[in-house]
């Protein structure tokens, strides 16, 4: 039924399939240099140790995790996105929803990379699995992830699976061989038969369930590394519901820049529309205004009853942290509020304007989140020397995290080429209409 | 009616272990587990060693027949019957003489950066007086380092000693965010003291292993020695005392209490008991001291000085210190 307008669709995606502009080759030769950049720091940190970090006895975690957190949410914020308006059936999610399951799985295989680089004794990793306690949250962690990482494959390789048969079909593709094989391989012999496409349909129903619990219980998890400990700053009740929705915030940040990036490139203008924007702006603005809540319930309480330490922590973020601390929690949560409120503001450059800050507010306020309560321990810092007291990374820590930002470009970038960015079979499916697209706005 | 007769005898000569050894110093008894293994092959010296075995018995082996090697991982596992170790700081005693912080640097291969024993200038409130606070490991009953460990690489003992197998731990660092008292340090990179060749025992904390965490161990190698911990015997105020709860005695090698009886008497405390880590090191307040808090700054090299510079006491102290 829906084949002809498949191909039609697949016509006008194979040119990102089968060839790279020199801007394309550019971009991904920078890349590289980004990642033999992060190489070079990787083996100096093998080879001197730790020492070469910022980190301290003091200060024991520093930007790795902050990485860690920060890939590890928009990933789930990805799955969640993705899965929950999978769930709702909305229309125009369909030329967009692929770049959130790529966001999801990308940034999911890059986050763990961040808490490797983090342990001592990276030979002893297998440790885990062989001396594995249960009663430490993060032997939580890694089943968590673990079930994470399938989960979402398998939702991502479900929602994938037409586009790959239709590849498969489209013998107009000129692509290499081994290609060609692949997608024979990987579409499974699926022939669109409507048992094939109802059983289909049913497992990424159920799938996307699944995507949206698993993201929630192991963004959760992750946060409670932190709040099971006593550390002022870290025990704290709400830091389960905080984390998932600071992780769903910068996700859509990263879906909305993700959306300008590609419709640019690939000139994707009439399939992803300004009322994209408008409606993952929305969702963003909905977002921001829970996390802006989150953040105000869990600074106020801190600073209202301020308990010794409490009070320590405080006075270092609006001290020390000032600007990383406005940006973080004003900014980042006002700006998107101004932007989508008044329909002036509005427009597709507005938008992405704002998610960028809104990627950069939430990795500052993970920042702040690890950094300053390490700095403020129980007994104070006592300590001559400054790499000790206080926390400042290395060129070491910087270009590893680079690295970890151009591999997900570059997974993107590559992903693309492998399999369009936008749902062939789809979209193909059911041509939109411009009223499916209106949240009311 | 035997069994509790045996039981008896087997307390007196634990008693009169601690007793023994505490008092009369290093080299009456060795260390009971150093028994499990005797050199079969040495000749026999004739000078005899009283050792205490794991079951408690005091027996006599040939010193040529012991062998001295610290004790493995898998030993140090086993906390020594019987025993529930404490030790207790007196504050009114403490004059940052820091020859705890060598001795214990000596003791454990530390360089001169890493330090198990740290020595703290702490002032409660802006009017309290300022204090000198060395402070160990607690060793604490609730320990939240050992329950976040994802590997059991950090472990509580029977006798209340919580120790680190350096050839376990991965270096999540968990260990060193979940105590609230920055007792954990790191190994940042590879030191000279760490010997490859040597096997590890986490009850002497040597060699050092580059990327675990390591942390004052509480001395048990020398407690079964009948020794007390480096810190305690090398502190020139007796300020330290250590001992066994069970016993309900502890010392500083000059002077011998009853534990219970010196906690209530002198209002003994654990520090941050808020917290619910249950500590086994206990507190003296700074009451009745011997030395002005300024005292602690005599003699200290410039970067120990320097620690203390953004302390209220010496931000508003009027002079040289």
């Amino acid at each position: 039924m829906s084949s002809e307008s498949s191909a039609k669709l697949l016509k006008e995606f194979a040119p990102q399939l089968e060839r790279t502009s020199l801007a394309g080759k550019i971009w991904i030769g920078f890349l590289t240099g980004v990642l033999l950049l992060g190489l070079v720091a990787l083996l100096r940190q093998i080879t001197g140790g730790h020492i070469v970090t910022g980190m301290r006895d003091n200060v024991v975690w520093g930007v790795y995790i902050v990485n860690f957190i920060f890939f590890m949410g928009i990933s789930y914020a990805g799955a969640l996105i993705s899965g929950t308006l999978h769930l709702f059936r909305s229309e125009w999610r369909k030329p967009i929803i692929r770049m959130a399951e790529f966001i999801t799985i990308i940034s999911l295989l890059i986050g763990p990379v961040f808490i490797l680089l983090c342990i001592g004794r990276l030979d002893r990793l297998p440790y885990l699995a062989f001396f594995g306690r249960i009663q430490s949250p993060i032997t939580w962690d890694v089943i968590a992830i673990s079930t994470d990482i399938v989960g979402c494959l398998l939702f991502l390789y479900l929602a994938i699976l037409r586009d790959l048969a239709s590849l498969r079909d489209y013998k107009e593709l000129k692509v290499p061989a081994w290609r060609k094989k692949m997608y024979l391989v990987l579409a499974l012999g699926y022939t669109g038969e409507p048992e094939q496409l109802s059983r289909l349909k049913r497992a990424t129903d159920i799938m996307a369930v699944m995507v949206i619990a698993i993201a929630i219980i192991v963004y959760s998890v992750l946060a409670w590394i932190f709040s099971v400990t006593l550390q002022p700053g870290w025990h704290s009740t709400i830091f389960g519901p905080y984390f998932v929705i600071a992780a769903v915030y910068s996700g859509s940040g990263v879906l909305i820049m993700a959306m300008f990036v590609f419709r640019k490139v690939y000139h994707l203008e009439e399939h992803i529309t300004k009322k994209h924007f408008v409606n993952i702006g929305v969702i963003m603005l909905v977002l921001g205004a829970f996390f802006g809540y989150f953040t105000f319930s869990e600074y106020l309480t801190k600073w209202y009853g301020s308990e010794k330490n409490d009070e320590l922590l405080i006075h270092i973020l609006l001290d020390k942290y000032y600007y990383m601390f406005i940006i973080s929690n004003y900014i980042g949560v006002v700006l998107p509020m101004v932007v989508m409120a008044i329909p002036r503001f509005r427009t597709i450059n507005n938008i992405t304007i704002s998610a960028v800050i809104v990627i950069i507010a939430l990795w500052l306020n993970r920042y702040l989140i690890v950094v300053p309560t390490l700095e403020s321990p129980y007994l104070p810092i006592q300590d001559s020397r400054e790499a000790w007291q206080i926390y400042s990374a290395t060129w070491v820590e910087w270009s590893l995290t680079a690295a970890g930002v151009a591999m997900f470009c570059l997974l993107f970038t590559l992903a693309s080429k492998m399999i369009p960015v936008v749902q062939v079979s789809e979209v193909s499916e059911e041509r939109i209409g411009p009223d499916d697209l209106d949240l009311g706005l | 009616m035997a069994v509790q007769k045996d039981n008896k005898q087997e307390d007196n000569s634990r008693r009169k272990f601690l007793r023994l050894g505490v008092l009369a110093g290093a080299g009456t008894l060795a260390a009971g587990a150093i028994i499990a293994t005797t050199k079969s092959k040495a000749e026999a010296t004739g000078e005899k060693i009283k050792v205490l075995t794991t079951t408690g018995e005091v027996m006599e082996v040939d010193k040529n027949h012991l062998n001295m090697a610290p004790v493995g991982i898998k030993e140090s596992h086993e906390g020594v019957p019987g025993r529930k170790f404490v030790m207790v700081i007196d504050l009114g005693k403490c004059k940052n003489a820091r020859k705890c912080v060598d001795g214990c640097q000596k003791g454990h291969d530390l360089p001169r950066d890493k330090e198990f024993m740290k020595v703290y200038l702490l002032q409660d409130a802006d009017k309290t007086a300022p204090y000198w606070f060395p402070k160990p490991c607690f060793h604490c009953d609730n320990p939240l380092c050992v329950s976040v460990c994802p590997v059991g690489a950090t472990y509580k003992r029977s006798d209340g000693i919580v120790l680190i197998d350096n050839e376990r731990c991965i270096g999540c660092k968990f260990c060193m965010t979940a105590c609230p008292y920055s007792t954990r340090i790191f190994s940042w990179k590879e030191e000279e003291a760490f010997d490859k060749d040597i096997p590890h025992s986490p009850e002497k904390s040597t060699p050092g292993v580059e990327g675990t965490v390591s942390k004052c161990d509480f001395c048990p190698d020398l407690a079964k020695e009948g020794k007390l911990p480096y810190c305690a015997s090398a502190c020139p105020m007796g300020t330290i005392y250590y001992g066994d709860m069970d016993e309900d005695v502890v010392t500083n090698g000059v002077e011998t209490f009853k534990f219970s009886e010196l906690i209530r008497d002198r209002s003994g405390y654990r520090y941050l008991e808020n917290l619910g880590t249950r500590p086994n090191v206990y507190y003296l307040p700074p009451v009745d001291r011997q030395y002005p808090v300024e005292g602690g700054f005599n003699g200290l090299e410039q970067d120990i000085k320097d620690r203390y510079k953004d302390t209220p006491f010496v931000k508003n102290f009027k002079g040289e210190l």
